[in-house]
């Protein structure tokens, strides 16, 4: 782990996981805190990159920014896992998990899951209206004293 | 000096000892010493004493150290020692390192291994106290969970790319089963598999189903990598490792890989490339193959990765038997991690070996050559064998 990873605690007073930022990934955590959508980019080429890294797989520069999102995307594909699971998650198995491709560059994609409301549980959306490629938008959930992860919520149509 | 020809090490190294203990869900002695137990049957197996051992290789999941292991079994001085990373991604390249390390001169008598009490110890999953490191903030917080969890997001957006069923799957399960009902060895011997029971089956990670996943075991195996002269003068007849190649494709994320440009062209295919850039022969000369297994979904993802078939076309050449004996290409024949036992791989490469000697308990007659595979969707590794 790296100096970042001195997160207090791992999983909430329920039982659900924590994401333990790493040093690359703490500015995507403090802007979801914020409610921002934001992936890193390279301040010299302007290239967007996910997973956060030091410098630009292309051209090598250390200078990086963090641009704003339109929060709008793909559902990428999806899961429903059923136990034996983590006994928070196993509560509300079948739940979903989906991996969303974004809007500003498909190959940008984010894991998160699909909810009717932001702070809904993660089994809230009926597992007949999921498909690829169906259109979503980001919200966000406090998970718990300073810590946000995004959500998605299907896209009416 | 001029560069080396990338193929020196080709047909340069042999298995000479093979050895395993017994499979089950749940094992007594501790995975040290079913280690021990394992690289002292492959020694044996070879007919070389543990003393001439000078070189080691493993797994970075591997718990039993190398240090461990010589003082164990008594083994002399050691030159060479190595550990591969990303849990079964690496189980051929314990074997590729110890080629490198003998064809080189580092060492002459090479021993890989893997012992895992899997079946009867934690599922690392489990562990919240410790989070993996990256990417899990981007996965586990999300309930992705479970290697089968990673797995089951790439095998839906397959069967959603090319058109594979469920039915493609229960294949991979079902010729996996059929070898395992031959093999004594193996935990599902007496189970036999039956398309209802795979479709009625409890999910796991919808669309994956029990059946699409590794068996949970304790066990333990290792293999003895010598010079081919030496091995020759072995025990049984050598088994010459013709190529072997590693795999972490560009862009590539590690242990979970949704984020380069097509997470389904996995790290199979750069393996592939450099397996095939040095062999005297092509996938359409394999006669037999270990694919791994931990999820049946890897199968055709990997018969795409090594050529057997093009893009996309994986689910369908597992149709008509394809992979059963007398098909196209039989897999898996001790019946893989899927049904023989789940221990990082490591049976794939000794089941390799005996299809090579002639010894399967499926054997596939006149079996002169066999590639084996690690890990696909992790960086992997992969062995051409021939006898």
């Amino acid at each position: 782990m790296t100096a970042a990873s001195t997160a207090p605690a791992s999983t909430t007073p329920g039982g659900m996981l924590l994401p333990w930022a790493d040093a690359d990934g703490a500015p995507f955590w403090e802007y979801a805190g914020r409610h921002e959508l934001r992936m890193q980019g390279c301040s010299a080429c302007g290239r967007l990159r996910f997973p956060p890294r030091p410098c630009c797989p292309h051209c090598h520069s250390f200078d990086g920014e963090w641009t704003l999102m339109s929060g709008r995307g793909r559902i990428w594909s999806y899961v429903f896992p059923h136990p034996p699971l983590l006994p928070a998650y196993a509560r509300l198995a079948p739940y979903n998990a989906v991996v969303v491709e974004l809007a500003e560059d498909p190959r940008l994609r984010l894991v998160g899951n699909v909810v009717a409301i932001a702070d809904g549980p993660l089994n809230g959306v009926p597992a007949d209206r999921f498909r690829i490629g169906a259109p979503v938008r980001v919200c966000f959930h406090d998970m718990a004293e300073g810590v946000t992860v995004p959500r998605w919520l299907l896209e009416d149509r | 000096m001029p560069v080396k020809d990338v193929c020196a090490i080709k047909d340069v190294c042999a298995i000479a000892g093979i050895g395993q203990t017994r499979f089950s869900r749940s094992l007594d002695e501790p995975e040290k010493a079913l280690a021990c137990r394992a690289v002292l049957a492959a020694l044996d197996d070879a007919g070389i004493d543990p003393s001439e051992v000078d070189a080691f290789a493993s797994y970075t999941m591997e718990e039993t150290d190398e240090v461990e292991v010589a003082k164990a079994i008594g083994a002399g001085d050691v030159t060479f020692f190595s550990k591969v990373g990303y849990g079964g991604g690496g189980s051929c390249a314990t074997v590729a390192h110890l080629v490198a390390a003998v064809a080189t001169g580092q060492a002459s008598v090479g021993v890989a291994w893997r012992s895992r009490k899997r079946g009867s110890g934690i599922r690392p999953w489990t562990s919240t106290a410790v989070q993996l490191p990256t990417p899990a903030q981007w996965t586990r917080p999300f309930g992705l969970l479970r290697p089968a969890d990673e797995i089951g997001m790439l095998a839906r957006r397959y069967m959603h790319e090319y058109g594979a069923t469920r039915d493609h799957l229960f294949n991979v399960a079902l010729a996996c089963r059929n070898r395992a009902n031959q093999n004594p060895d193996a935990m599902m011997y007496e189970r036999p598999l039956t398309r209802e029971m795979y479709m009625t089956a409890r999910w796991i990670c919808e669309p994956l189903c029990l059946f699409d996943n590794c068996l949970e075991t304790d066990g333990a195996l290792a293999c003895v990598v010598v010079p081919a002269e030496r091995a020759r003068d072995c025990r049984h007849k050598p088994v010459y490792i013709h190529c072997v190649a590693q795999g972490l494709p560009a862009q590539h994320h590690g242990m979970v890989n949704y984020w380069n440009d097509d997470p389904l062209t996995g790290p199979a295919w750069t393996a592939a490339r450099h397996l095939w850039k040095n062999a005297d022969f092509g996938p359409q000369e394999v006669d037999v193959a270990q694919i791994y297994d931990a999820f049946t979904p890897l199968i055709p993802l990997s018969l795409e990765g090594y050529g057997f078939c093009g893009r996309g076309e994986g689910a369908a050449f597992t149709e008509g038997g394809a992979l059963e004996i007398g098909g196209r290409l039989p897999i898996n024949t001790g019946g893989g991690g899927l049904s023989e036992a789940y221990v990082h791989g490591f049976n794939l490469i000794t089941e390799g070996v005996k299809q090579l000697r002639g010894t399967s308990t499926a054997q596939v007659p006149d079996a002169a050559t066999c590639l084996v595979t690690a890990g696909e969707g992790v960086p992997t590794s992969a062995l051409l064998l021939r006898s």
